[in-house]
């Protein structure tokens, strides 16, 4: 398990998304509108859209080439698709506003 | 489940898979599956080929199972690896690469070939059938390099396969033994309606013709026919018929006919040994139809899965041709004969033709042709064959909603048709799945059925029975229509909408999804950028946009691309450039690598491939206005070149073009707004398919509105003619601002005039006093407007969101 550093809650707008680059994999932190942060895979499970242009609505994102439409808690995608992406356990340190994910591996 | 047992498939198309899926649902664990199918590619939907032909769907569109769904459902697949041998005594199968699969269970779904008639010359280069991918690849291929192509056989397959050549290009003549088309499916005057129809479209045809021989040296020349006429051809589709595949089936030692031997429960002659499909023969007949196999599909997914099920008892099937502009739909026994009446209307004017078969008072075929919407209700009557003594003529004229037959209503139709049965063919979807989405998935309108089961969402051919089913299964008020909202959030429309926001002062997205009761708290993709769209049109002084409510695209003021990467479109103004200008472009396109610089359709240059975070710096050495090339909004004027070089221009185009531009170019609305502008009625900026085209005439000019050349070609209808300058940009500015007032968001102007009718755009702008308040509307709007580039360039909040985060630190513990 590594635990990486990858920004502060203040570089991310709510209902957006920033995205980083660990071993060669692109990975999007969203905001939610709860504040609550999330981060997915950057590629969308049908034709490899980048999520982090999506649109956010609640808790998923819709994905910008073919709407698709995915659950940013659990890399679920929503009916009628099928399919699911890499999530990774996100953490805010509540003094400093740095966040930290986790990737196995 | 106690003991895996092993299920092998042969075969790896529609009906076979269609099992699979089903018993995955029904015994997730039951079975440890192993497919083998003869071409290299996953599962794909076979109906579909003919939508490729037309162009606008790809070979990737039309896959049901990607390559990943055999793996997540941990199955074994061996593509382009056909079974042949079975020894049904050892239960094993030994395929073409010599892999060997032991079996419990065994499924045949070896579908079937395309039939092709065994004339001297079949074997030639050039001559094919119309059955799977590489069929279509043949076709595409050969209309690169050849011309004439000759179809043989004027039923359903043939017609779309020619349909299809004549989109790639081809010159296309089809051969029929009979004196009219589709015979199998249509009498005389339909068959007759739809060859003048497809002849309109610009297919040759040869009718009661025999073809004797295929004549070329390597590859077809021509055909010569019985006649001893010959027809040059150099790709010939033999469309005749298709033939189950049952060579392995035979040798296996399964009693064969025409197809695999099945009983009502799929089984074959073989214990263990089960077929489904086309290459299945059911009380006497293989089918060649989809849904009558998902039926079966289903029939034999009960029984392996162990679930209890009716067995299989035939299916009445129904046809329609996917030939765009033409719709043909006929089910059942369509042809009179002693001991049935008909009942029919004709009507050459309009080419509708209608007609029902009944015997001993029931329903037992019909046919439609130019008007299909009853097809599905006819079909469902025919299935039920109930009584309809006496409803005849009513139920030809349009089939009534309400219980006031003698017969039953359409709500105790719905309630008697059994719940597996597949409402949906060409996505396979049932009764009770539709029932699941209404009753227990909030589904309320036909589009949250069609997003939550994808029914109705390929041809479209249902979307009758599954409007009545929605109305059946949601409740109280049977017959009452659930009203289709804006999307799925919500069961209000567009007007009611606006009107709402008006009354109640609503003034962000998120008050409006509150106060009127949206199902999701923050929408969903459709909604929202239309909230933003109808607050910023009401409210444009007050209303700020709001960024997170609109589509990539528009948050980040360029095109996203296919690998995530961006375009960029500079405003040039009515298309004119200068040195200088074109300079500047090119020396940003060097300085940024730019991969393809591409002249646009509107006149202007595209700097294609652009990485997201270069775009601020892009436009920022630019330094020019943002050409609005993604947007809901105006996109471009385009102009000839008038009367200052042209001989025969009777006014200034590029200057009313630029005039128009410099006024609107940063006007959003609720679709894009492509203008023209054209110097006298040779109209070379062809400003009659434009959403305002403006044509120079002697001494005035001509207002044009509702055109468009896009998805679906619509030529302009004249608004007004004006005499000035000045009128040109009344009529011009209070046209679109009463647009940007009255469509729905995503509605092209096309759309709206279709919708709304040109009489009804032309009395709101009667009256001057009207136009001038919408024209001050519009600049009060456009007042409130600001480069979106420029304003990105200046705000650091807003550009952050151009770079990914500075990199990820590893944390050491």
């Amino acid at each position: 398990m590594n635990k990486f550093r990858i920004g502060h809650v203040a570089d991310i707008d709510e209902k957006g998304a920033r995205t980083f680059l660990v071993q060669d994999t692109e990975i999007a932190v969203f905001k939610l509108s709860d504040g609550s942060l999330h981060a997915v895979e950057n590629r969308c499970p049908h034709k490899g859209g980048k999520l982090s242009e999506g649109m956010v609505c609640g808790t998923a994102v819709h994905c910008p080439l073919h709407d698709w439409k995915i659950d940013l808690r659990n890399g679920k995608v929503q009916e009628p698709d099928e399919g699911c992406l890499n999530t990774y356990k996100t953490e805010v340190d509540g003094n400093s506003g740095e966040i930290y994910i986790t990737i196995a591996g | 489940m106690s003991t895996t047992k092993k299920l092998v498939l042969v075969g790896n198309g529609m009906a076979g898979i269609r099992t699979i899926e089903h018993i995955l649902k029904l015994a997730p664990h039951a079975y440890e599956i192993t497919v083998f199918g003869a071409e290299p590619h996953p599962n794909y939907n076979r109906i579909m080929l003919s939508s490729v032909l037309a162009g606008g769907t790809t070979i990737e569109d039309i896959v049901i199972n990607e390559w990943s769904w055999y793996e997540d459902n941990g199955i074994r697949v061996y593509p382009g690896d056909p079974v042949v041998q079975i020894d049904a005594e050892r239960k094993e199968v030994v395929s073409q690469n010599g892999v060997r699969a032991s079996y419990d269970e065994l499924i045949m779904a070896t579908g079937s070939q395309a039939f092709i008639l065994p004339l001297p010359g079949a074997n030639k280069e050039g001559v094919i059938g119309f059955r799977d991918i590489k069929d279509c690849e043949t076709m595409m291929e050969a209309s690169q390099k050849y011309r004439k192509a000759a179809v043989i056989g004027g039923g359903l397959l043939g017609l779309e396969a020619a349909r299809g050549l004549l989109n790639l290009g081809m010159d296309v003549t089809v051969i029929h033994i009979n004196g009219h088309l589709m015979d199998r499916n249509l009498d005389l005057p339909a068959g007759l309606m739809l060859q003048r129809e497809l002849e309109e479209q610009g297919m040759k045809f040869l009718l009661n013709k025999h073809t004797e021989e295929i004549t070329g040296k390597q590859r077809v020349k021509a055909i010569r026919f019985t006649d001893q006429t010959v027809l040059e051809a150099d790709l010939v589709v033999m469309a005749v018929g298709i033939r189950p595949q049952i060579e392995l089936a035979r040798n296996t030692g399964l009693d064969v006919n025409r197809g695999v031997i099945v009983d009502d429960y799929m089984h074959t002659s073989i214990p263990g040994i089960s077929a489904v499909g086309e290459c299945a023969e059911h009380r006497g007949i293989a089918y060649g139809l989809v849904a009558p196999l998902y039926e079966q599909g289903m029939v034999l997914a009960k029984r392996l899965a162990g679930a209890a099920t009716e067995g299989y008892e035939g299916s009445v099937t129904s046809t329609k041709l996917k030939v765009s502009g033409v719709d043909v739909f006929s089910a059942g026994q369509f042809k009179d004969a002693a001991d049935t009446r008909s009942i029919r209307i004709q009507d050459d004017v309009d080419g509708v033709y209608k007609k029902m078969v009944i015997k001993d008072g029931q329903l037992i075929g019909a046919v439609l042709f130019g008007d299909t919407t009853d097809g599905a209700s006819l079909f469902s009557l025919i299935k039920s064959g109930e009584n309809i003594s006496g409803r005849e003529k009513e139920i030809l004229l349009g089939v009534p909603s309400g219980g006031s037959g003698s017969g039953p209503s359409v709500a105790e139709r719905m309630a008697s048709m059994p719940d597996d049965e597949i409402v949906c063919g060409c996505n396979g979807v049932t009764k009770a799945s539709i029932g699941d989405a209404v009753l227990n998935k909030g589904c309320n309108t036909l589009g949250a059925i069609k997003s939550c089961t994808k029914a109705s969402a390929s041809c479209g051919g249902c979307k009758p029975i599954i409007e009545n089913l929605l109305t059946y299964y949601a409740g109280d008020n049977v017959g009452e229509q659930t009203k289709e909202g804006i999307c799925g959030c919500t069961s209000y429309d567009r007007d009611e909408i606006v009107a709402q926001i008006k009354e109640m002062g609503l003034k962000n997205v998120k008050e409006v999804m509150n106060v009127l009761g949206w199902n999701e708290p923050e929408g969903c993709s459709k909604c929202r950028p239309s909230l933003n769209y109808y607050l910023g049109m009401i409210w444009p002084a007050e209303y700020t946009d709001e960024r997170v409510s609109k589509f990539t695209n528009e948050r980040y003021h360029a095109n996203i691309q296919k690998d995530g990467t961006y375009s960029v479109i500079p405003r040039i103004y009515g298309g004119v450039t200068s040195p200088a200008e074109l300079i500047k472009i090119a020396t940003v396109a060097e300085k940024y690598d730019v991969p393809l610089v591409k002249f646009t359709g509107g006149q202007r240059l595209d700097l294609l491939g652009v990485q997201k975070e270069n775009l601020p710096k892009i436009w920022e050495e630019l330094d020019m206005p943002s050409g609005f090339g993604y947007g809901k909004a105006l996109r471009t004027v385009k102009t000839c070149v008038g009367n200052t070089f042209c001989r025969f221009g009777t006014q200034d185009s590029i200057e009313m073009g630029i005039r128009l531009e410099k006024k609107l170019d940063k006007m959003v609305a609720p679709a894009k707004v492509k203008l023209a502008v054209s110097g006298c009625p040779r109209n070379c900026a062809e400003a009659t398919i434009k959403d305002l085209g403006v044509v120079a005439i002697d001494g005035a000019w001509e207002i044009h509105v509702g055109g468009n050349a896009g998805v679906k070609v619509r030529a302009a209808e004249l608004l007004c003619t004006v005499k000035t300058d000045a009128e040109v940009e009344e009529w011009t500015y209070s046209y679109l601002q009463y647009y940007r007032e009255n469509a729905k968001w995503n509605e092209r102007t096309a759309a709206w005039i279709e919708r709304v009718g040109l009489d009804h755009v032309k009395e709101a702008l009667a009256d001057r006093d009207v136009r001038l308040a919408l024209v001050e509307r519009l600049e009060v709007t456009l007042g409130h407007t600001v480069d979106p580039w420029k304003e990105i360039i200046e705000d650091e909040k807003l550009r952050k969101n151009f770079t990914p985060l500075s990199g990820a630190e590893p944390v050491t513990h």
